[in-house]
């Protein structure tokens, strides 16, 4: 039996809430950044008439303004705001199915196959989605129908804004298979780099490789690859409630070499923090334990945990506990660091009072737009100083490394 | 006084409100307080969870009767609080 899955975008979100909170600023040019009074702040958002000039994700405001005359509302990012639009969004999605799978704050997929009986069913449905999020909350959305968890987002890409595409079993290969192949869902930078150079470029030449060389070139995840391309991903649209069964989100990594100093030990660790409070902050949670695990020469691991005062998403208050948690005089070389994160839950109602919550949410900021231009550039953009420090070490990018939290078939490659 | 369902230029202007919850938890709205006087709403004729486009926010929608008069009242959840789009 065929499924029906819906996969839902709302279109430049961060840009389209705080239009629609303030409607006078509808029809101008309108960029949402960390930080509005500050000229070197960094475009983390904008609407379509901003986008229009030019203007990019990872401008600072500076470059932004200078690509429309200056004619450009600066807006400073109301996270909070975001995410309880968000949340209300996904409140109304799962009025239809409990099969509700965040993806980020602005998307989500929607299993619908119980409600619909054909695909005409559930184009409907996807309509009839677009329109209440227009007159319920005032925002436009792009949704892709299909079958499968992948070829419904790349619908919800393929038209923008407020539009519904199906890609159905018939359609796939005139829909799908022109596409480059970098608009595959998890195929980063990297993957499409040695794709290319294997002279494969579109979806269709993907599909179309024989799964003996795919595995040859990417291991296992070439076989995810090759399922992807045919339309054949099976992996399901998680149950809403996911918040509660994500037990924890962690991230550990082999290092290129054995580690000799705590600086060295210091900088994996903030390495993989980063990339644990990027996860956390994707799926809008907020942890209160940290666990370091360490694995010896001799193969040995050790895994440490403390419970953390107050939740946190932020890389630096994970990366910090961490590291207190790392037995300074240690004796034995250092094979592989882990850092693990439990105790998840929803945004905290206060920050503490002495933990002075403009700081918190500035450190947040700051965080996000590393986040918008790790997004735009890549991982490389920016670094901390503490890694560059060696070489070697400066090149280990987390997001190419194993994650614990997806189902297999979504390991990033 | 209120704006009836016209367009044109908006503010939203948060309002007193008697409330009344019905057995169900749901709310009505009897009595609406602008400039420190009451008007008394006739009767709820709609309610929907609606954004106010005209002068920005989500919330809950009622669509209410004061004399001859109709208008939307919002509730805000996001304050909890109560606005009418308000003509200038
Ligand atoms: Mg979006």
């Amino acid at each position: 039996m065929s499924r029906f899955i819906l996969h839902s975008d709302l279109n430049n979100f961060y840009a389209s809430v705080e239009c629609l909170y303030n409607p006078s600023i509808r029809n101008k040019a309108v960029a949402v950044v960390g930080d509005a009074d500050k000229r070197h702040g960094i475009v983390l958002a904008k609407n379509y008439i901003a986008k229009s000039y030019g203007i990019k994700t990872g401008d600072t405001v500076w470059e932004a303004k200078q690509k429309c005359n200056e004619k450009l509302v600066c807006v400073t990012a109301n996270f909070e705001r975001y995410y309880y639009v968000s949340k209300l969004v996904k409140q109304m999605y799962r009025e239809y199915t409990n099969r509700v799978e965040s993806f980020g704050i602005d998307e989500a997929w929607l299993d619908v196959s119980d409600c619909v009986k054909d695909f005409e069913g559930a184009f409907k449905l996807a309509e009839k989605i677009r329109k209440r999020v227009i007159s319920e909350f005032g925002l436009t959305v792009s949704i892709g129908v299909s079958y499968n968890k992948i070829f419904a987002k790349l619908g919800s890409d393929l038209k923008k804004p407020n539009a519904t595409t199906m890609i159905t079993k018939q359609n796939y290969k005139n829909l799908v298979w022109n596409l480059p192949v970098a608009d595959l869902l998890y195929v980063g930078r990297a993957t499409n780099q040695k794709l290319n150079k294997a002279g494969i470029f579109t979806i269709g030449q993907l599909a179309q490789t024989p799964l003996n060389i795919l595995k040859s070139m990417f291991g296992k995840n070439g076989e995810t690859l090759h399922t992807f391309a045919n339309g054949e991903d099976v992996s399901a649209v998680k149950i809403y409630n996911e918040k509660e069964q994500i037990k924890s989100i962690g991230n550990s990594t082999t290092c290129p070499r054995d580690l000799k100093t705590n600086d060295e030990v210091r900088a994996i660790i903030s390495i993989l923090a980063e990339s644990v409070a990027r996860r956390l902050r994707d799926k809008n949670l907020w942890c209160n334990t940290v666990c370091l695990s360490i694995k010896t020469n001799d193969l040995k691991t050790f895994e440490t945990m403390h419970k953390i005062e107050y939740p946190t998403n932020l890389a630096s208050v994970i990366s910090g506990e961490c590291y207190k948690l790392f037995n300074h005089n240690w004796q034995k070389t250092i094979r592989a660091v882990g850092v693990r994160v439990t105790g998840l839950g929803e945004k905290p109602v206060q920050y503490n009072l002495f933990n002075n919550e403009q700081t918190m949410q500035k450190k947040e900021k700051f965080e996000m737009v590393v986040d918008a231009l790790r997004g735009r550039f890549g991982y490389n953009i920016i670094k901390r100083g503490s890694v560059c420090a060696s070489k070697d070490l400066k090149e280990l990018n987390p997001e190419n490394v194993v994650h614990s939290i997806h189902p297999l078939s979504f390991f990033k490659l | 006084m209120f704006s009836t369902l016209s367009c044109g230029f908006m503010t939203k202007k948060y309002v007193s409100v008697v409330v009344e919850y019905n057995e169900d938890g749901n709310k009505i709205p009897k009595k609406i307080y602008l400039d420190d006087v009451g008007y008394n709403i006739d009767c709820v004729l709609e309610r929907k969870n609606s954004a106010s486009l005209k002068v920005g926010g989500i919330g809950e929608r009622f669509t209410i009767k004061i004399g001859s008069n109709k208008t939307f009242l919002f509730f805000e959840k996001e304050t909890e609080k109560w606005f009418v789009e308000l003509k200038n």
